[in-house]
């Protein structure tokens, strides 16, 4: 940088002569004007506006000047700069312009081309069915319990109150386990998810509320509304003054989650070894409401005109299971649920055949996506 | 159980108006379940009247003999001339009284009746066979009615009950006395408010004298036993219309008078009799224990070899019976038996239960007795048996008859009168208890709030205060209970929870489509995985009662199940498949032992809980992906990737990488995946190297085995493990300095693994490393043959200031040092 020198005279200094000055000017508002897009404009700018333009070098010479030849200068370079950097503005908004118009119109693509490119798989129904249905129970402060799928008797059965011997116990029919020397095991396939029941009773502090879906095991042959292993949501509160009401609340909770809210439940009174009292649940038919009944104009499919859906079971938990919990019956009482989580799929997403959520097709999950 | 309503309405007191359907809906609310009700002869319409057969031409000039009959239907064809009408059965006679369906008339099947030409004559309508009629089967002609039972002319629909609304009952194992027209219509009565009238509440006078000698060898196998006779019956004496015709409403098929009346006491009130000839039978009566080695033929004509814990009714020439559950051949009513002994007891529900499970026999008798009788009807019932053969067989009733009672007092339940209120949530006004208990036949006594009560013999099912709290629920109405929302206070889901939710959910982003195979398997499979003779895996439980004989054992892997998804989808045109499932295998513990079943009427201790669980397998949770086709596809941006053991690989690592846990692969040898391209993987848990599956390629006999396309690959984790390796996210400082980045290209032998070399660099890279790359591997002319170039990105920062480029140098020195002596590696020059 150079010292001030009063000794300099500035028309001397020939970047700073007035018809240089005008040069510079016209040269830069010509070569704005013929800048003919964006990039050539930024050289432009660059060249002409910049740090390194000759405008820009004329400037710094003003600082060398006498103090009485600063303001003209100062002014004459000044004005030259703000004309080029008007004129750079008002260039680029035109170019911009133009760009918006054009350019970006001839760079269209085609945006319905494909780019599948990495296929997405999907999480079986079944899965985000029962997590859905799980989570309805979460929301209310249930946790989720579990066990084993190949359970002992005791707690698929004895502790269940189901009587050695008594025809509920061969109402399920039950995969038995081989013994090591091919006799009695003591161990079956669970043929619900009842045992947990125990297990969480067993294994945590009162009060107890949870939820615990999962496979469960029965010797039916597969068919379309049939399979050998299948899924439930076993519900269970135990907790000191529950009441059926309870009961109806969360199966109501469910209903409305799942179905929609407002649908009407019903209890029919109806026999487990393990709740008493116990009943079968059916919730109104979520298409037809009940209409489609004694209107044969009108049927029904999903629920085969009935008006009703049946969707599981539940009662009054049994006090001898508590008893055989370890539960004192005296000072606790609580009730369970079985929902199907196969019929909620069915009736949520209308899959009509069993053999679709056991075969694996890939057509079948594909539709539901990893979260449905 | 099949209920006849016209049956029903004989002991209820049923209104007028209320339908099939209404009470269907009442009783299946209330806990009887109709399945179905069938409105029998809905479809039928008239005229259907009675007549007399008047004349009889034998027609003789066609292939079987036919009747052209005029038969006399009084004014009901409008003319009161005789109907002309062809007939091919021979039953009958001129003079009998019949039944004719005149043209228009419907018969049940929609079965139209016109007037035709048929056989070269005009036939003006039909003589109708029961089966015509819906009455019950009966191919052998024509009805014949008994005298008096019509006018000629007369409308027949009504009397002969040929409409008739019959619900069917599911019938749950604690509702015994529902399998009987009493049970219900008493049902229907406390549903409705109506009477009800008892068909079992018949005065019995004392025997006069000593009936058929008789002995109860344990009153623990038969607490009640009743031996009545009817002498002088004849066994010609046909079962009247109106028996038959309900037998069939039932589901029963009629078969001889002694033997329909046997069902028809057996369903109305629900005691199960059994008809002997007492002409074969010899010495005393006998309930006992079957003997070792005892045989008896049942009445199926089947020879069976009874179980000492049969009950057996014997004589003195050996067991007859399988009590309670069927009758013997040779003592079986016949067609020459006059004289007929009525048994009717009272037998252990349980040891019915197990002979009608041991003999694969489940009859109406053991349907009954298994689910509990009354142990106070058969008095009743045999008296109701030996009355109706005397009514309708012309038999006489003996008025001396054997009881043996052995029947204990039933104990009372004691249940504070508030108990069902406090069940169901809902406030019910005082004695409602109180009026229910007593409706469904308990005796009840009240004091203060306490309330003692005995139930009736016909429900041994109410033993416990809830029982009684049900009777009170269910018939004050279940929709009156209340909607109230539960409110728990869970702590959410557990971390292992929501990983395998989120494992699903990231294979499903990765490609994989999940399934949920069955968890059965056989040796085919085990064998198609080339799995050695001492794999582990081959050690699998057995189920006692396969669906399928070559599928017996349960899954000690989730592979079978995946390739058997997979060649189902590509046997359906997919080419390009990837699947996954997570489940439980079943891996049997070396010392296998008995579960013991432990008491219910105290909660089990650790110890025994421990031995329950010894018992049971290891139920480890599995993850498992097979992969086959192209992973990334081709299209209008060029090539597809096909599928290879890296994506299996991959696969786990998603798996891993969710559960925030480093996954190690190590070369391996490990059915069923190729032995140059499996992968054995590991994570560090608690400072162990632990060993959670495999990925890769499959092995070509594997593939072959299960029919997979070529170069499928797999993988299979034991996500248990994975999660033993979660720690806890500590937060990273993200420093905001300059990242200097070094790239190295090292020469290491063919077979070094890539993964030990990373490993070396990162060791000996020290503290400023953030993070290390692979970006190439080459092999060819320029580093010389069996040698290969890895490259590798290094990017070094430091938390508090720049590194500059002589730190990273020295950095970058220090990993290949490191790599050096572990690998042998050289920087490629």
């Amino acid at each position: 940088m150079s010292a001030p020198n009063n000794s300099f005279d500035p028309v001397e200094v020939t970047p700073l002569h007035p018809d240089e000055v005008a040069r510079m000017r016209e040269e830069a508002l010509a070569a704005i004007a013929a800048a003919q897009d964006l990039a050539e404009l930024k050289e432009v700018r660059l060249a002409h506006a910049g740090d390194r333009s000759p405008l820009a070098l004329a400037n710094r010479e003003i600082g060398a000047l006498p103090p009485a030849a600063k303001a003209e200068a100062g002014k004459r370079v000044g004005g030259a700069r703000r004309d080029v950097g008007q004129a750079v503005k008002e260039r680029q908004a035109a170019l911009e312009a133009e760009r918006d118009e054009r350019v970006l119109v001839e760079e269209r693509v085609d945006v319905t081309l494909p780019w599948d490119r990495t296929p997405r798989g999907a999480r079986h129904p079944l899965t985000t069915v029962a997590e859905r249905m799980a989570d309805v129970f979460v929301g209310m402060g249930f946790e989720i319990a579990e066990g084993p799928e190949v359970e002992a008797e005791w707690f698929n059965f004895d502790a269940l109150n189901f009587q050695p011997d008594h025809p509920a116990r061969t109402m399920q029919d039950t995969f038995f386990v081989e013994g090591p020397d091919g006799g009695d095991s003591g161990v079956v396939m669970r043929t619900h998810t009842s045992p947990v029941q125990v297990r969480a009773l067993l294994s945590r502090e009162l009060p107890v509320y949870v939820v615990a879906p999962g496979k469960t095991f029965r010797t039916d042959e597969l068919d379309a509304t049939h399979s050998p292993v299948f899924h439930q949501l076993e519900g269970l509160v135990v907790d000191k003054g529950i009441t059926m009401a309870h009961l109806r609340g969360a199966i109501d909770a469910f209903v409305g989650s799942m179905f929609g809210e407002g649908l009407r439940t019903r209890f029919r009174a109806s026999y487990f070894p393990f709740t008493e009292p116990s009943a079968e649940v059916d919730m109104e038919c979520f298409v037809c409401r009940g209409a489609s009944v004694g209107d044969p104009d009108n049927p029904c499919r999903t629920c085969s005109s009935e008006g009703w859906i049946e969707i599981g079971g539940c009662g009054v938990v049994n006090p001898r299971v508590l008893v055989a919990a370890g539960v004192d019956p005296e000072v606790y009482s609580g009730w369970a649920f079985g929902l199907g989580i196969e019929r909620t799929l069915m009736f949520a997403h209308g899959v009509r055949d069993m053999h679709d959520m056991v075969e694996g097709d890939i057509r079948f999950t594909s539709a539901f996506g990893s979260e449905n | 159980m099949r209920v006849p309503l016209s049956w029903l309405r004989e002991y209820v007191d049923l209104p007028a108006g209320a339908t099939a359907r209404d009470l269907a809906s009442r009783l299946t609310l209330a806990g009887l379940e109709v399945e179905t009700v069938d409105s029998l002869g809905a479809d039928l319409t008239g005229p259907i009247v009675y007549g007399r057969v008047l004349e009889i031409e034998e027609l003789t000039e066609f292939k079987k003999p036919i009747r052209y009959c005029r038969v006399d239907v009084g004014a009901a064809n409008g003319t009161g001339e005789p109907q002309r009408i062809i007939c091919g059965a021979r039953n009958f006679s001129e003079g009998d009284l019949v039944v004719v369906s005149l043209p228009g008339a419907e018969l049940p099947g929609g079965f139209r009746i016109g007037a035709r030409k048929t056989y070269g004559r005009l036939s003006e309508g039909m003589i109708c066979s029961a089966t015509e009629l819906g009455l019950w089967e009966d191919h052998s002609g024509i009805v014949i009615l008994p005298e008096g039972f019509g006018e000629v002319g007369e409308d027949a629909i009504g009397p002969l009950g040929l409409r008739e609304d019959v619900i069917d009952i599911a019938v749950t194992p604690d509702r015994g006395y529902a399998l009987s027209i009493r049970g219900v219509a008493r049902e229907a009565a406390s549903l409705y408010g109506v009477a009800f009238h008892d068909p079992a509440a018949v005065d019995v006078p004392a025997s006069a004298g000593a009936g058929h000698p008789a002995a109860i060898a344990d009153d623990s196998l038969c607490d009640r036993l009743v031996l009545r006779a009817a002498t002088g019956f004849d066994p010609d004496a046909p079962t009247p219309l109106w028996m038959k015709r309900r037998l069939h409403q039932s589901g029963v098929r009629p078969v001889s008078l002694a033997v329909d009346v046997t069902n028809y006491v057996m369903l109305e009130l629900g005691q199960p009799l059994h008809a002997w000839d007492r002409d074969r039978l010899t010495g005393t009566v006998t309930v006992r224990a079957a003997e070792a080695g005892e045989k008896l033929e049942t009445l199926d004509h089947v020879q069976r070899s009874l179980d000492t814990d049969d009950i057996v009714i014997a004589d003195g020439a050996g067991a007859q019976a399988i009590a309670g559950v069927m009758g013997g051949l040779d003592t079986e009513i016949g067609a020459s038996s006059t004289a007929v002994l009525i048994e009717a007891a009272h037998f252990d529900a349980i040891r019915i239960a197990r002979a009608s499970r041991r003999h694969q026999l489940s009859s109406e008798a053991s349907r009954r007795f298994e689910r509990g009788v009354d142990s106070h009807l058969q008095l009743a019932a045999a008296t109701r048996a030996v009355g109706l053969l005397a009514e309708l067989g012309g038999a006489t009733a003996e008025d001396a008859y054997t009881h043996l009672d052995r029947v204990a007092p039933r104990t009372p339940v004691t249940v504070r009168a508030g108990h069902a209120a406090s069940v169901s949530g809902v406030d019910y006004p005082a004695g409602t208890t109180e009026k229910w208990l007593e409706a469904v036949g308990c005796d009840v006594s009240a004091d203060g709030d306490v309330l003692t009560v005995t139930p009736p013999p016909w429900r041994p099912d109410l033993t416990d205060p809830n029982d009684l709290a049900e009777e009170v629920i269910r018939f004050e109405g279940y929709e009156n209970i209340p909607s109230i929302r539960p409110r728990g206070s869970g702590r959410g889901l557990t971390a292992g929870q929501r990983l395998r939710r989120a494992v699903g959910r990231a294979l499903a982003d990765a490609g994989y489509n999940e399934v949920l195979s069955y968890p059965f398997t056989g040796q085919r499979d085990l064998d198609g995985l080339q799995l050695p003779a001492d794999d582990a895996r081959r050690k699998a439980l057995r189920l006692a009662n396969p669906l399928n004989d070559e599928e017996p054992l349960l899954r000690t892997t989730l592979l079978p199940g995946l390739f058997k998804a997979l060649a189902r989808n590509t046997g359906r045109g997919f080419t390009d498949v990837a699947l996954f499932e997570t489940g439980l295998v079943y891996r049997p513990r070396a010392q296998a032992t008995r579960a013991p079943l432990l008491p219910v009427d105290r909660g089990p201790g650790a110890e025994e809980l421990a031995l329950v669980d010894a018992a049971l397998p290891e139920q480890p949770r599995r993850v498992g992906a097979v992969i086959t086709g192209d992973a990334e596809r081709a299209g209008w941006w060029g090539a597809g990737r096909a599928a290879t053991w890296a994506d299996a690989v991959q696969a786990a690592r998603e798996v891993a990488r969710v559960a925030g846990v480093e996954l190690e692969a190590e070369a391996d040898v490990h059915a069923p995946w190729h032995p140059g391209r499996c992968a054995a993987l590991y994570v560090r848990a608690e400072g162990e190297r632990l060993l959670v599956g495999h990925a890769g390629e499959l092995h070509p006999r594997t593939v072959k085995a299960f029919g997979l396309p070529e170069r499928t690959a797999a993988m299979e984790l034991e996500l248990d493990r994975v999660e033993r390796a979660r720690t806890p996210v500590v937060a990273p400082e993200v420093s905001t300095y300059p990242v200097a980045v070094q790239d190295v290209a090292l020469v290491v032998d063919g077979d070094v693994p890539v993964g030990a070399l990373r490993e070396a660099l990162a060791a000996g890279a020290g503290g400023l490393l953030e993070s290390v790359r692979l970006f190439d591997v080459y092999t060819g002319e320029q580093v010389g043959e069996g040698r290969k170039s890895v490259a590798f990105t290094l990017r070094f920062r430091a938390a508090d200031r720049t590194v500059t480029a002589e730190e990273a140098g020295a950095a970058r020195d220090a990993a290949v040092a490191e790599a050096a002596a572990r690998t042998g590696a050289s920087l490629r020059a």
